[in-house]
C-alpha cells in the first residue's frame, strides 16, 4: 500500500486530507511542521508528499529544496499546498522541483486524482527501472 | 657745520628722490607697477606725517603733554573703522575718473563747476599755512644745523633775497614741477610720485628712530634711566599728564575729531588714499599697517622731549630738540640724518600737496575760465594739452610762493603744531559735503556750497584772521573786543562760548554752520536732474553694476569726439581711448559714424581725468547734441538692476522651494509605495487567512457529499468542524472589518462614564467558562472603590476579553495561571493581564501589535499543540480601540508570573459625574 505523508499546520485540514487519502486506499502519516516532515520522509520513505507552504519554523519551500538536494528523494512526488493564490509562489514551487501545485481551498476529487496519478507514474517508473 | 655740506646732502637726497620717481614712472609705463603693493600704499598714506610730526610732535609734547597723540589717534580710528567708506570713495573715484577732492565733491553735486572752484579756493587758502609750516621747518632746521649753538632767531632779520625759505620754496617748486607735471596722464595717477613718497616715509621713520635710539640708549642708559631722571626734574612728569592737554575733555574730543576729519579731507590725503590707490584690496592691509607706522614714528617723542628739557632745553626751541640733542652731543652724522628725515617729511608733504592743489587750480579755476573764451575751443587747430601742463606748472609755483608769503607774514608768531591745526580746521570743512554726500542722496549742491562758504567764513573769522592779528598785521582789539566792538563776535569766544581751546571752538562753530546750511538747504530746495543722477550714483557707489551705466543719450559723430579729445589730451591718449573702445575701427577726425553712448561716456571720463568732471561735462556738451541721461532714466536703470536682482533672488527662492517640494514629493511617493506594498501584503494575508478555514469547510463538505456511508460519529465530527471553521471565518471577517474601520477612523465608539472595576469583573466572568475548561487559574485583583473612566463599554470589554483569552492560550501548559489586576497610576487607571507562559521576547513586544503577526515558537521543538494560532488581528485591533479611547496598550516586563504582561492604560474620569444641565439649574 502506497504511503502518503501529509504536512500542514492546520489540524482540520490535516484531518480532512488524512480521511481522503485513507479513503483512496493509502497509508497516511501526518506532520505539523517542516522539521518533523523531514524526519518522517527519511524514516518512513513515503511514496508521495502533500506539503503545505506556510509552516511554522522551516517553510514548505525549504523542505522541498532540502529533499531535492538529497539523491534518495530527487524523484519523490511532491504536491505543494498553499493558501496563497499568487502565481509567483506556484512558479517558485515548480521551479524548486514540485510535481504539482494545489491552491486552497481545493477540490477533494481533483486532489485525490492527482495523488493517484502521481503514485501510478512513480510505480510505473520504478518498474521501468 | 658747513652750509655746503648741508646743501650738498640735501640736493643729493632730492636727486635720489627724483631718480626713484623717474624709475617708478618708467616701470608704470612698462606696465610693471612698483607701487602695486599694500606696503607702498601704506607708506604713501604716511605722507600724513609731515615736518609737523617730525619736529612739531616733540614741541607739542613738551608744551602740552600727550595731546600730540590725538593727531595720530584720529587717523588710526579712521583707517580701522572707515575702510568701508574709503573703499566706496575709491570705487566712485575710479569709475568717474576723479582727480581730486574738489573734483569728487563737485561730481557728487551734479558736476558743479562753481562748487569745484569753491573747494579749490578753500583748499588753497587752507593749505597755505600748512605749506608755510614745511618751509619754516626746513629753514629753521637748516639754520639750527648750520648755526648751532646760535639760535635761529639770531640770524633772521636779513633781506628777503637772502631769506633761505624763499629759495627753498623756489627749489621745491622746480622740483615739484619736474616731478608731477612731466606728462599729462588721463588717469591722473602719479606712480613715480607715489614711489618717491613711500621712500620718503621710510627715510623719515628711520631718521626719527635713529635719533630716538641715540637719545634713549646713548645719552641715557635706556628708558628706565631716562624716566627716572625725568621724574626727578620738578614739574616735568606733570606736564606729561592728561591734564596738560589744552581745553580739557572738550579739547581732547575736539582735537580727535579734527584729526580724523582732516585725515580724510586734506587734499594730499585724498590724493594718496583715493586717487593714487592702485587696488582697493590694499585698503584692508593698510587699515592696520598705517596705524602701526604711526605708533613707530611716535614711539620716541616723549623720551626726546624729556631729554630735551633735561639737557638744558630752556635755551632751545622744543620744536628743534631733535636737532639740538645730537648737536649738543658733538655728533656730525646723526644731525645730518635727522635733517634729511625732516627734509623728507617736509618735501613729501609739499610735493603731494602742491601737485594735488595745482591739479585742482588748473582744472577747476583756470580751465573753466579759459573755456568761456569761445575762440579757444572753437578753433579746432589749437592743441590745448600743452596749455594744461603749463597752467599746472604756474599753479605749483604760485601755491608755493603763497606758502612762502604766509610764512614770511605770520609764520614766526606760531609754533609748528599751531599752524598745522589751523589748516586742519579748514580742511575739515570739506567733511560734511564729502561724507554726507556719500550716504545721503538728498544732500544737494546749493546746500553743500552754502555750507562750505559758511563754514569757511567762520573758520577764517575764528582762526585765520586772529592769526594775522597776533602777528601784528591787524589790531589786537579785534581779538580782545570783537570786530566793531561787538562782544559776541569775539573770534575766540563766539556767541560767548568760552573756556574751549581755539581749535575746538573754531571747529565746533564752523561745522555747526556748515552742517546746518547743508542739511537745512538740502531739505528745502530741489536738485537738478544731473545732481540727482550723480547723487544716486554716489550713494549707490558700492553697487558693482551702477558705474558701468552709459549716461549719454545725445548724438555726435566719432570724428567730432576724436577732434575734441585730440585737442585736450593729445594724439596718443585720444588714440588709446578710441582703440580701447573699438580695436577694429581706425580713429580719425573725419569719421562720420555716430558715436555710441558708451564711447561718449569713455571720452568724458578721459577728459575728466585731465580736466575734472565739471569742465569735461562742458566740453562734451559742446559737441554732443541732446541731453544727458536724466535722473528718471538713471533711476530706471537702477531700478531695473534692482528688479533683476530681486527677480534673481526670487528665482533662487523658487528653485530651492521647488527642490524642497520635489524632495517632499519623493518621500511622499516612497511613503505611498510603502503603504501600497503594505496593502498588498495585507490583502495577501487576509486571503491566506480566509482560505484556511474555507479549505477545511470545503474539504469536509465534499467528503460528506461524496461519501454518504461515513460513520455517524465521524460525520458529526466533520459537521462540527465545518461549523467551527465557519464561525472562525465569520470572526475573521468581523475583525478585518474592525481593523478597516479603525484604520480609516470610521469606527463608531459610544464613550460613556463607566466603572472600569465593574467592567473588568464582568469580562473575567464572561470568560470563566473557557478558563474552567482549560483549568486555568485566574486571579483577579481589583481596587475597593469604583474606577471611573470614559469609554465605550462593549469595545473595552472586547479588548479585555481578548487579552484574557490570549493569556489563557499562552499560559503555561501544565499549570496555567493568569492574573488580572486594576490599579491607579498617576492620573490613569492601569489594567494588567499577566500569564505564566513563555512570555514575549523584548524584540517581539512591538511586533505583536502588527497585523497578522504570529509569535515565533521559542520553547519546545515544533509540535506544541498548546500554542494555537490566532488570526493575528486581535492585538492590533485592541490597541486601535484603546488608542481611540485616549489610552495606551503595550507589553511590559513580567512582574508576578514571569510570562507575558499586557497593560491597558486609560485616563481617570472625575469621581463625581459632571452635573447635568437640570441639576445645575
Amino acid at each position: 500500500m502506497a504511503r502518503v505523508l501529509v504536512v500542514d499546520d492546520e489540524p482540520n485540514i490535516v484531518l480532512s486530507l488524512e480521511f481522503l487519502m485513507q479513503q483512496a486506499g493509502f497509508e497516511v502519516t501526518t506532520a505539523e511542521d517542516g522539521e518533523k516532515a523531514l524526519e518522517l520522509v527519511s524514516s518512513i520513505n513515503p511514496d508521495i508528499l502533500l506539503l503545505d507552504i506556510s509552516l511554522p519554523g522551516i517553510s514548505g519551500f525549504e523542505v522541498l529544496e532540502n529533499l531535492r538536494g538529497q539523491d534518495a528523494f530527487k524523484r519523490l512526488p511532491i504536491i505543494m499546498l498553499t493558501a496563497h493564490g499568487r502565481e509567483v509562489e506556484k512558479e517558485k514551487g515548480l521551479a524548486l522541483g514540485a510535481d504539482d501545485y494545489v491552491t486552497k481551498p481545493f477540490s477533494t476529487q481533483q486532489l485525490v486524482e492527482k495523488v493517484t496519478k502521481l503514485i501510478q507514474e512513480k510505480e510505473g517508473g520504478n518498474k521501468g527501472v | 657745520m658747513s652750509d655746503w655740506v648741508t646743501l650738498g646732502v640735501a640736493f643729493s637726497y632730492l636727486a635720489i628722490l627724483f631718480l626713484i620717481a623717474a624709475w617708478g614712472d618708467r616701470r608704470a609705463e612698462q606696465g610693471r607697477s612698483v607701487i602695486n603693493s599694500p606696503v607702498v600704499y601704506t607708506l604713501s598714506i604716511a605722507v600724513y606725517c609731515t615736518a609737523w610730526t617730525f619736529y612739531g610732535s616733540v614741541g607739542r609734547a613738551t608744551d602740552s603733554g600727550p595731546s600730540f597723540l590725538l593727531i595720530y589717534l584720529g587717523p588710526t580710528l579712521a583707517m580701522l573703522l572707515g575702510w568701508m567708506m574709503f573703499r566706496k570713495m575709491i570705487r566712485i573715484a575710479r569709475a568717474q575718473r576723479i582727480t581730486s577732492i574738489a573734483d569728487f565733491i563737485s561730481a557728487r553735486y551734479g558736476k558743479s563747476g562753481p562748487l569745484a572752484a569753491l573747494v579749490t579756493l578753500i583748499a588753497v587758502v587752507a593749505i597755505m599755512p600748512y605749506i608755510a609750516l614745511q618751509l619754516k621747518a626746513i629753514t629753521v632746521s637748516h639754520a639750527v644745523l648750520s648755526g648751532y649753538p646760535l639760535l635761529p632767531t639770531d640770524i633772521s632779520g636779513e633781506n628777503f633775497w637772502i631769506d633761505k625759505s624763499l629759495w627753498i620754496a623756489l627749489v621745491l617748486a622746480v622740483f615739484t614741477i619736474l616731478f608731477g607735471t612731466r606728462h599729462l596722464d588721463a588717469s591722473e595717477r602719479h606712480e613715480g610720485m607715489v614711489a618717491a613718497i613711500a621712500f620718503e616715509s621710510i627715510i623719515k621713520l628711520v631718521a626719527f628712530l635713529a635719533l630716538g635710539l641715540f637719545v634713549v640708549f646713548s645719552l641715557y642708559q635706556g628708558p628706565a634711566d631716562l624716566f627716572r631722571q625725568a621724574a626727578d626734574h620738578p614739574g616735568l612728569i606733570d606736564s606729561m599728564g592728561l591734564d596738560a592737554v589744552p581745553g580739557g575733555a572738550v579739547g581732547w574730543v575736539g582735537t580727535l575729531v579734527l584729526a580724523t576729519l582732516a585725515f580724510i579731507t586734506l587734499p594730499r590725503q585724498f590724493q594718496v588714499l583715493v586717487v593714487e590707490n592702485v587696488d582697493e584690496q590694499h585698503l584692508k592691509k593698510a587699515s592696520w599697517m598705517f596705524p602701526l607706522y604711526l605708533v613707530a614714528i611716535n614711539l620716541f617723542v616723549i623720551p626726546v622731549a624729556f631729554a630735551g628739557v633735561l639737557l638744558g632745553g630752556a635755551a632751545q626751541e622744543p620744536d628743534s630738540f631733535v636737532l639740538t640733542l645730537p648737536l649738543a652731543a658733538g655728533l656730525e652724522a646723526l644731525p645730518l640724518i635727522v635733517f634729511i628725515g625732516g627734509l623728507a617729511a617736509a618735501t613729501g608733504m609739499v610735493i603731494v600737496e602742491t601737485i594735488a592743489l595745482s591739479t585742482m587750480v588748473s582744472n577747476h579755476l583756470v580751465m573753466p575760465l579759459l573755456l568761456r573764451w569761445k575762440w579757444l575751443h572753437l578753433d579746432p587747430s589749437r592743441n590745448l594739452s600743452g596749455w594744461l601742463l603749463g597752467i599746472r606748472r604756474i599753479a605749483i609755483l604760485i601755491i608755493l610762493l603763497l606758502g612762502y608769503l604766509y610764512h614770511a607774514l605770520i609764520g614766526e608768531s606760531y609754533s609748528l603744531v599751531t599752524i598745522g591745526l589751523v589748516s586742519f580746521a579748514a580742511a575739515a570743512q570739506f567733511a560734511p559735503a564729502l561724507l554726507l554726500g556719500l550716504y545721503w542722496r538728498g544732500a544737494n549742491g546749493l546746500g553743500a556750497t552754502l555750507g562750505l562758504i559758511g563754514g569757511f567764513l567762520v573758520w577764517a573769522h575764528t582762526l585765520l584772521i586772529p592769526g594775522f592779528a597776533q602777528s601784528g598785521w591787524l589790531s589786537m582789539t579785534l581779538i580782545e573786543q570783537g570786530p566793531w566792538g561787538i562782544e559776541w563776535l569775539k573770534p575766540y569766544s563766539l556767541f560767548g562760548l568760552e573756556g574751549w581751546d581755539i581749535y575746538t571752538h573754531s571747529l565746533f562753530w564752523s561745522l555747526l554752520v556748515n552742517l546746518g546750511f547743508l542739511i537745512g538747504i538740502s531739505l528745502f530746495t530741489r536738485q537738478n536732474s544731473l545732481e540727482q543722477t550723480q547723487a544716486a550714483l554716489f550713494t549707490e557707489g558700492l553697487r558693482p553694476d551702477v558705474m558701468q551705466t552709459p549716461l549719454w543719450l545725445g548724438q555726435t559723430t566719432r570724428g567730432e569726439l576724436y577732434q575734441l579729445l585730440n585737442r585736450y589730451l593729445g594724439v596718443n591718449t585720444t588714440f588709446k581711448v578710441f582703440r580701447n573702445f573699438d580695436p577694429e575701427r581706425k580713429p580719425g577726425a573725419d569719421d562720420e559714424l555716430i558715436a555710441p553712448p558708451d564711447l561718449i561716456g569713455q571720452a568724458e571720463q578721459a577728459l575728466t581725468g585731465a580736466l575734472g568732471s565739471a569742465s569735461a561735462r562742458v566740453l562734451i556738451n559742446s559737441v554732443v547734441r541732446g541731453e544727458a541721461l536724466d535722473l528718471e532714466a538713471v533711476l530706471s536703470i537702477l531700478d531695473t538692476t534692482t528688479q533683476t536682482l530681486e527677480y534673481n533672488k526670487r528665482l533662487e527662492q523658487k528653485s530651492t522651494e521647488l527642490a524642497r517640494i520635489g524632495e517632499e514629493l519623493r518621500s511622499a511617493n516612497e511613503r505611498l509605495r510603502e503603504l501600497d506594498r503594505l496593502k498588498d501584503e495585507f490583502v495577501a494575508m487576509v486571503s491566506h487567512e480566509l482560505r484556511t478555514p474555507l479549505t477545511s469547510i470545503r474539504a469536509f463538505a465534499e467528503i460528506l457529499r461524496d461519501s454518504p456511508d461515513v460513520a455517524t460519529d465521524k460525520k458529526n465530527h466533520f459537521l462540527g468542524v465545518i461549523v467551527k471553521e465557519s464561525e472562525r471565518l465569520s470572526r475573521l471577517i468581523e475583525e478585518i472589518l474592525d481593523l478597516a474601520r479603525l484604520e480609516s477612523g470610521r469606527m463608531r465608539l459610544n464613550p460613556e462614564r463607566l466603572d472600569f472595576k465593574q467592567l473588568a469583573q464582568d469580562s473575567a466572568d464572561a470568560i470563566t467558562q473557557l478558563y474552567q475548561e482549560g483549568q486555568v487559574a485566574l486571579a483577579v485583583e481589583l481596587p475597593e472603590d469604583a474606577a471611573w473612566v470614559v469609554a465605550d463599554p462593549d469595545r473595552l470589554q472586547q479588548v479585555v476579553i481578548n487579552l484574557l483569552d490570549n493569556a489563557r492560550k499562552f499560559a503555561d501548559h501544565n499549570q496555567p495561571q493568569v492574573k488580572l489586576k486594576l490599579q491607579t497610576w498617576k492620573k490613569h487607571w492601569r489594567l494588567s493581564v499577566e500569564d505564566n507562559g513563555p512570555g514575549i521576547a523584548e524584540e517581539e513586544r512591538e511586533k505583536v501589535f502588527e497585523k497578522f503577526h504570529q509569535i515565533q515558537q521559542q520553547h519546545g521543538k515544533g509540535n506544541d499543540k498548546s500554542r494555537p494560532r490566532g488570526s493575528g488581528l486581535g492585538l492590533p485591533i485592541s490597541r486601535g480601540i484603546i488608542a481611540h479611547l485616549g489610552g495606551r496598550l503595550w507589553v511590559e516586563n513580567p512582574q508576578e508570573l514571569q510570562g507575558a504582561r499586557l497593560i491597558i492604560e486609560l485616563p481617570r474620569a472625575p469621581e463625581q459625574p459632571p452635573p447635568s444641565f437640570e441639576e445645575s439649574v
